[in-house]
């Protein structure tokens, strides 16, 4: 660390050498390179090459065990022309992400509201809405499992067996046994699931609301809707996108939940991007197509970063 | 002091008064009432793993009985897991030296690229910093295919397929990006002169670093830790996908793979082990609930 010790502006006027040259061709902390070196080398390895490759792959006939040879395009074609489980998948996925995305927004606003009006509770309450988001989504979903399954079903078991539902005789669902309600399952968890992350980061974005906007809006006579909609959704807008953008991203990756739950059954209806990839190049061994539904994700997930990314700076502009 | 609250969170007209008025208190009532049916939601699938990891087989399957309440509290399916699966002796050490590991990797790792990002000027640190977000945004689903590959090829030279060492050095391609990402916003709040002052007392840059940022930023490197430390607890994927031996996977995927099994009597032992895997979890963030909320927030506000 040889340039270490030197305060910034103070060695201006150092002889001249290859310290200034550099000093003046690349800024004046070039050490700040070393500082990131570890994590370049860690991301072209580990994420850069890995996505090269995943792209090499998608482009060949790669199968474990076996030789791959380039196929070019082939295998999106098939996807495209031939997969009829591929149209599943993004169906799927743009229902399960509109919907949860939506019902989270909506539950999520909800219910910041009503947190960060109460007084008394509050970091128990806080404490306890965020644990679905906190615990290991793998075994809280095998949890959900359990409430779900056929047989030993806690809703089932309320419909069954508690007054008003008694009437109807309501056979067993079968929660993760019909395509339409194992999809609707599904759905529900992912909700349960990112419901708290949207709760916490909304209540941290009204909190930073200034009161005085209220204040001011009392004195002109406002209504609470009126205020609601003129003052907290407009200031809230950048959270949300921000918000809307991450949840976005990772549902559309989701993996964990859709797995655990019904490994894309019943007849792959409920198969993502993921959960597909996975059962074509891993359980399949058929690493060339699984490689090629990955990286569908990529261009979508791409448009829907630069979208937000408009949104919220166009947003942050007008309010500055 | 309640009615100065209430004043401030925007109820309609302000009046400063000792004494609540009834019709206000009817209001705060309606908040928690409402709010009842989310906390029911949010804790019911805990509830549920809860109490199923107390009750006998014959509990379980008595289907005419509610499953919501035991008649008693038998420990079989903890004895289970003690005696006839290797939850305890591996799969729980695997991912707590696993999380651990990785943790500390990607943390250290993570504190010097953030400070660089915040700091430091050189060429090229706005495309760094961009690319971070972008890594950030790549999920796994894109990278566990080729990843495979990558082990397997570094598995010639270093044994590691099979084993955890596979995990920690995967995990840090999720866990780096996001821990640069929150320290960064930390250590931009940290005034540049007190660091100045260092200098001036002839510190070098890693000792300013370490004698003068680290510890302000403590709130921040907690934050980092805590979350590197759920996500990589939390993982399923990778783990999934790199880890066949049975003494080499981790809590999640130990469970969902090995205690699922043909028999219907299965439920009380996942059930134990999905409770056991979650409290260190629960635990941890029950005493750093406010760095969690923190750092959770932090991202989107600022």
């Amino acid at each position: 660390m040889a340039t270490a010790s030197e305060v910034e502006g103070g060695v201006r006027n150092t002889s001249p050498g290859v310290r200034s040259f550099l000093r003046r061709n690349l800024g004046p902390d070039t050490d700040g390179y070393l500082f990131v070196l570890p994590s370049i080398v860690m991301v072209l390895c580990l994420i850069v090459y890995p996505f090269g490759l995943a792209v090499y792959f998608s482009m060949s006939d790669a199968f474990i065990g076996e030789p791959m040879e380039f196929i070019g395009l082939e295998n999106f074609v098939y996807i495209f022309e031939e997969d009829d489980i591929f149209l599943l998948v993004i169906r799927n996925t743009i229902l399960f992400a509109v919907i949860s995305v939506v019902c989270k927004v909506v539950l999520g606003l909800l219910c910041a509201l009503l947190l960060q009006r109460i007084t008394h509770l509050k970091r128990f309450l806080r404490g306890a809405m965020l644990l679905p988001f906190v615990a290991p989504t793998a075994l809280t979903t095998l949890g959900w499992w359990l409430i779900l399954d056929p047989t030993y079903s806690h809703i089932n078991w309320i419909l069954q067996n508690t007054f008003p539902f008694t009437l109807f005789e309501i056979r067993d669902y079968q929660f993760l046994g019909e395509p339409t309600l194992a999809l609707g399952s599904v759905i529900f968890v992912n909700i349960w699931r990112g419901l708290p992350f949207f709760i916490i980061t909304i209540l941290a974005g009204l909190m930073s609301i200034p009161d005085h906007l209220y204040e001011a809006a009392d004195i002109d006579g406002a209504s609470t809707w009126q205020k609601f909609w003129k003052i907290t959704l407009p200031l809230l807008k950048p959270v949300l996108a921000i918000i809307i953008l991450f949840s976005t991203i990772f549902t559309l990756a989701d993996f964990n939940i859709v797995y655990v739950l019904t490994r894309g059954g019943p007849m792959n209806e409920t198969h993502l991007f993921a959960t597909y990839s996975f059962t074509l190049g891993i359980l399949n061994h058929e690493v060339g197509l699984g490689a090629a539904i990955s990286l569908f994700l990529f261009p979508m997930m791409v448009l829907f970063v630069i979208f937000l990314l408009r949104m919220v700076r166009r947003d942050s502009a007008y309010e500055l | 002091m309640n009615s100065s609250v209430s004043m401030t969170t925007g109820g309609g007209a302000a009046v400063a008064e000792n004494k609540v008025p009834l019709w206000r208190r009817r209001k705060a009532m309606a908040n928690y009432i409402a709010l009842l049916p989310y906390l029911a939601f949010a804790l019911f699938p805990f509830y549920i793993i809860f109490i199923t990891s107390l009750k006998s087989k014959q509990e379980i399957n008595n289907l005419g009985k509610s499953p919501f309440w035991t008649r008693g509290i038998e420990w079989e399916n903890f004895t289970f897991l003690w005696t006839d699966t290797v939850f305890f002796e591996h799969w729980m050490i695997n991912t707590f030296i696993v999380t651990t590991v990785s943790t500390i990797i990607s943390v250290s790792i993570g504190i010097l690229a953030a400070y660089a990002l915040a700091r430091l000027r050189f060429k090229g640190v706005e495309a760094f910093g961009v690319a971070v977000f972008i890594t950030y945004l790549v999920p796994q689903t894109l990278l566990f295919l080729p990843l495979v590959d990558v082990i397997n090829f570094i598995d010639d030279f270093i044994p590691i397929r099979d084993t955890y060492w596979s995990l920690i050095l995967t995990y840090p391609t999720f866990l780096i990006p996001f821990v640069t990402w929150l320290l960064m916003g930390y250590f931009r709040t940290i005034p540049f002169e007190v660091e100045e002052c260092a200098y001036l007392d002839g510190c070098t840059r890693l000792g300013a670093l370490f004698r003068v940022v680290l510890p302000m930023a403590i709130p921040g490197i907690i934050c980092a830790i805590l979350f590197s430390y759920t996500l990589s607890w939390n993982e399923f994927l990778y783990s999934l996908v790199f880890i066949q031996d049975e003494h080499a996977k981790t809590v999640s995927v130990g469970v969902f793979t090995e205690l699922i099994r043909g028999d219907i009597y299965f439920w009380g032992s996942l059930m134990a082990a999905c409770m056991l895997g979650t409290v260190p979890i629960v635990i941890l963030y029950g005493f750093l609930m406010d760095y969690y909320t923190s750092g959770l927030t932090q991202g989107a506000i600022k």
